[in-house]
């Protein structure tokens, strides 16, 4: 043997451990508190802002009710099942066609991402309905569809699944031309390459484009409902059916009640997309 | 030591030829001729240094021995299978330790509860047997290269290609991996081609160097390394060598400067 086994373990692992990044990590309490404080102070800020509009009599109650009244009629209404029968209906909706979206935005994306000429074919078009305001879509869904389940559906696809492909294309380009190489150079080949490395690390921008893939279906399903609240009560049918009805309580009562849907998701978003940064070490370990 | 590793599947007493590179000429399509008309054959069990300053073609001459690019002409012939270690370990970061070990092992189509034991083995063969949870950004970076050449290990390739795998280390850190890599060379007797910019690493690692002209890559001179081992880098031997090839590596890298 060259060198004494023994003595060399001893000094690697004296190395090792003087490498070692000593960080003293904060209790969990008071990392949430630390993040839950500022959105607690804004939502007070913004709450106090409304109070002051309405206390300038800008518009009369009965159009722009106060924080204290709209309060009181959503404690009301989250009492009534057809309230929660609207949510999850709005919720099923979203799920459902979230859930298709990625799945043909998925499949469309790595097909575009990794073979060439899909590459040329269609890779600006991607990028074109991307832009497209979902919306448009209705009319061509009614007359496909009807006024129905399907038709609100293919609009909240047709808004989702070119944001979750792009997402896909672009994490695709970025990934780190090295870690292709040590994939190849372990053996990987195209399906196990993609499999192991590509999409792995393709995975933040992934997560990116499912993001902003949600925001997209969220607010196709929004408009999708308030153009057809025919279809059985919904978050977006009592929107319609509040202004209707000048219910401007109802009405900003289902606001906040989409706010704080949209704050979820994103919420849940936040934490998936912190997950993965630390897993990847881009999270400072003292904050 | 309790660890085992399977000896390479290579024959050795029938074909002692690890890698044979022949007339190897590689001309890029931007008209750059980064290697021209390279001999060179590598027992197997080996241990050999190539240096050579910059543009030498190093690195397109460790593409070809791993297959990852062809030559333009001549022939590059291994016997078994070669793996490359880059100068940044290459871990991939959403993978741990132990995870990246295991990639290695599943993409050979090693089974499931086989990889676990295999990949901790080579762990500890590195000296990393504990850290098998950690991820890449949680290691130093002679730790990151341990685990790389885990990694590579785990392949079970006969030729191991090197491509300046220290040159980011700091002294003491490539100082104790140089004895490290050493050791595992000889207890699993694989065949070694190493890169590097750094001639007293090569006399201290080497049985051979090659030093490579640049612009385009020939073989200038082979050195044979007939300094008994353990080798310590700053010790007398070491150093006269290494004062020997760099005095032929600057007279060529003169060459350019006129």
């Amino acid at each position: 043997m060259a060198v004494d086994a023994k003595e060399l373990r001893t000094e690697i692992a004296g190395l090792d451990a003087l490498e070692e990044n000593v960080t003293a990590k904060r209790p969990f309490a008071q990392k949430l508190w630390s993040r839950v404080w500022p959105k607690l102070a804004a939502l007070a800020i913004v709450v106090f802002l409304w109070q002051l509009v309405v206390w300038s009599h800008w518009r009369p109650d009965f159009v722009l009710p106060g924080p204290k009244a709209v309060g009181s009629t959503l404690l009301d209404q989250v009492k009534t099942g057809t309230f929660w029968e609207a949510v999850a209906r709005t919720m099923k909706r979203a799920v459902g066609a979230y859930a298709a979206a990625a799945v043909i935005g998925g499949v469309t994306g790595a097909l575009i991402a990794t073979v060439k000429p899909m590459r040329t074919a269609f890779g600006a078009l991607i990028t074109g309905l991307q832009t497209m305001p979902s919306i448009a879509w209705f009319p061509l869904a009614v007359l496909l569809f009807k006024l129905s389940e399907s038709a609100i559906a293919f609009v909240v696809v047709m808004g989702a699944a070119p944001a979750i492909a792009n997402g896909l294309i672009s994490g695709v380009d970025h990934v780190p031309p090295l870690l292709v190489r040590a994939g190849r150079v372990l053996g990987a080949k195209r399906l196990t390459l993609f499999r192991h490395v590509i999409l792995p690390a393709a995975l933040p921008s992934v997560l990116g484009g499912l993001k902003q893939a949600w925001a997209f279906a969220w607010r196709s399903l929004m408009a999708a409902e308030l153009l057809a609240p025919s279809l059985g009560r919904s978050i977006g049918a009592d929107l319609q059916f509040a202004r209707d009805l000048n219910d401007a309580k109802g009405l900003f009562a289902s606001m906040v009640v989409l706010l704080v849907i949209g704050l979820l998701v994103d919420g849940l978003f936040g934490a998936a997309d912190h997950a993965l940064r630390r897993r990847w070490g881009l999270v400072d370990p003292a904050t | 030591m309790t660890v085992t590793l399977a000896p390479p599947p290579l024959p050795r007493v029938d074909s002692p030829t690890a890698v044979n590179v022949s007339g190897v000429t590689k001309r890029f399509p931007s008209g750059l001729v980064a290697l021209d008309g390279i001999d060179l054959s590598v027992n197997a069990g080996e241990f050999v240094c190539l240096v050579g300053a910059s543009g030498c073609g190093k690195s397109t001459l460790l593409n070809l021995i791993a297959g990852l690019d062809s030559p333009t002409t001549g022939s590059v012939t291994v016997a078994g299978r070669a793996t490359l270690l880059f100068q940044e370990a290459a871990l991939l970061p959403w993978l741990t330790a132990a995870g990246n070990v295991e990639l290695a092992l599943r993409l050979r189509g090693v089974g499931k509860a086989e990889r676990r034991s295999r990949a901790a083995e080579l762990l500890d063969l590195v000296h990393l047997g504990g850290m098998g949870g950690r991820r890449p950004h949680e290691l130093s970076g002679g730790m990151r290269q341990r685990v790389a050449l885990a990694r590579a290990l785990a392949q079970e390739a006969d030729v191991l290609l090197m491509d300046e795998p220290f040159g980011a280390l700091d002294a003491m850190t490539r100082d104790l991996l140089h004895d490290e890599l050493e050791r595992v060379w000889n207890d699993t007797g694989r065949t070694i081609i190493f890169v590097t910019h750094n001639v007293r690493e090569a006399a201290r690692l080497g049985d051979r160097i090659v030093l490579l002209t640049s612009r385009p890559g020939r073989v200038a001179e082979t050195f044979d390394v007939n300094i008994e081992r353990p080798r310590r880098i700053e010790a007398p031997d070491v150093s006269g060598l290494a004062g020997h090839v760099t005095a032929a590596l600057r007279k060529e890298v003169a060459r350019h400067g006129r």
